[in-house]
């Protein structure tokens, strides 16, 4: 027990159940060594991983397998990359031979600089995905009625952006975050955005159930540190919003009593 | 290699390659030393289940994709 997790206060998606509600991406970092230090550091049990041909000028480099163990970690098979529901079929067809799981993170992206997710294939995507058995978690915009959909449709998990992908910004939109939160009945995360561990407390605030975070970490000068930060911001944006903020005022109101003062 | 030796040519992850007449999938995959185990194969769009690399029989113009877990966000 590290002081930061609640075996108590597990969430569950698709039915498997998980006690860290901060999810790592395994792109960006500068090397493998550190890919795996800092997603030990981070406390995740489950990681994002891209499916792509394997170099064959280079078929002895190292493999991400070989330090971050699909034995110790739940591997997220995303669809970065794919800008149609046909190649996200493909994509995740490959992923799931490859590791033999069912549970994917589907993202369809529009074209830079925004790179938001474009609905529409989306949406195309993700319909082919649980007509063919995937569990779908999508990342989508943050468009409550978007998101309602892709839950009517049967994603197992939605996971709106705070902020573009791998810009830093924190959580730009905590209203609409809140909306879909309110009207969801399965998981939602901040899958883009987050820059900083006081971007992952913030978004635990607003009772998402779990945040997704790469760049924040991998771009850290110190991505060891930064996984650790990541992990203690989850869990006292989580402990936060389980215990209730106080009421927001405009006037103050002094913290001391004010009868029993000398005169 | 014999000039007796008939060859065919596949598109193995976009590149031309020209493999013997009658190579199995797993005996590619040995040749490329690569670890079935990480990989995952699709023959012309149709995944190959790992239990039939060995009973895959390579024809001329088949275009394999064979790819991997890389890092990812």
């Amino acid at each position: 027990m590290d002081g930061f997790t609640h075996a108590e206060d597990r969430w569950t998606v698709a039915g498997r159940s998980f006690a860290s509600r901060l999810i790592v991406g395994t792109g960006k970092y500068k090397d493998l060594p550190t890919t795996a230090a800092a997603i030990a550091a981070s406390g995740a049990e489950i990681v994002t991983v891209a499916v792509r041909r394997v170099n064959l000028a280079d078929r002895n480099a190292p493999m991400l397998q070989d330090f971050v163990s699909p034995t110790q970690y739940t591997y997220l098979p995303n669809t970065a990359g794919c800008f149609t529901a046909d190649d996200a079929v493909r994509t995740l067809r490959l992923a799931r031979e490859a590791g033999g799981w069912n549970l994917v993170k589907l993202e369809v992206l529009g074209p830079p600089p925004t790179l938001y997710p474009d609905m529409q294939g989306t949406f195309e995507a993700a319909a082919a995905l649980i007509k063919d058995g995937f569990e779908v978690m999508v990342y989508c915009s943050d468009d409550p009625i978007a998101a309602k959909r892709l839950e009517d449709m049967g994603c197992v998990a939605i996971m709106p952006l705070g902020a573009p992908i791998g810009s830093g910004l924190g959580v730009q939109n905590p209203l609409m975050i809140r909306q879909i939160i309110e009207n969801a009945q399965v998981p939602v995360l901040v899958d883009a955005g987050v820059g900083t561990a006081t971007d992952a407390a913030f978004a635990m605030e607003l009772g998402c159930d779990a945040v997704l975070v790469n760049s924040a970490i991998a771009h850290a000068a110190d991505p060891v540190l930064m996984a650790r930060a990541m992990q203690a911001g989850v869990a006292a944006g989580r402990l936060a919003y389980r215990a209730g903020r106080m009421a927001r005022s405009t006037a103050a109101n002094p913290s001391s009593p004010t009868n029993g003062l000398i005169r | 290699m014999s000039a007796t030796i008939d060859l065919i040519r596949l598109s193995v992850n976009g590149e031309s390659m020209d493999i013997p007449a009658a190579t199995t999938l797993a005996a590619l995959l040995a040749w490329l030393e690569l670890d079935t185990r990480k990989v995952a194969i699709e023959r012309n769009r149709e995944i190959v289940p790992r239990s039939t690399y060995a009973t895959t029989i390579l024809a001329p113009g088949d275009a394999l994709e064979i790819v991997h877990f890389i890092g990812g966000g």
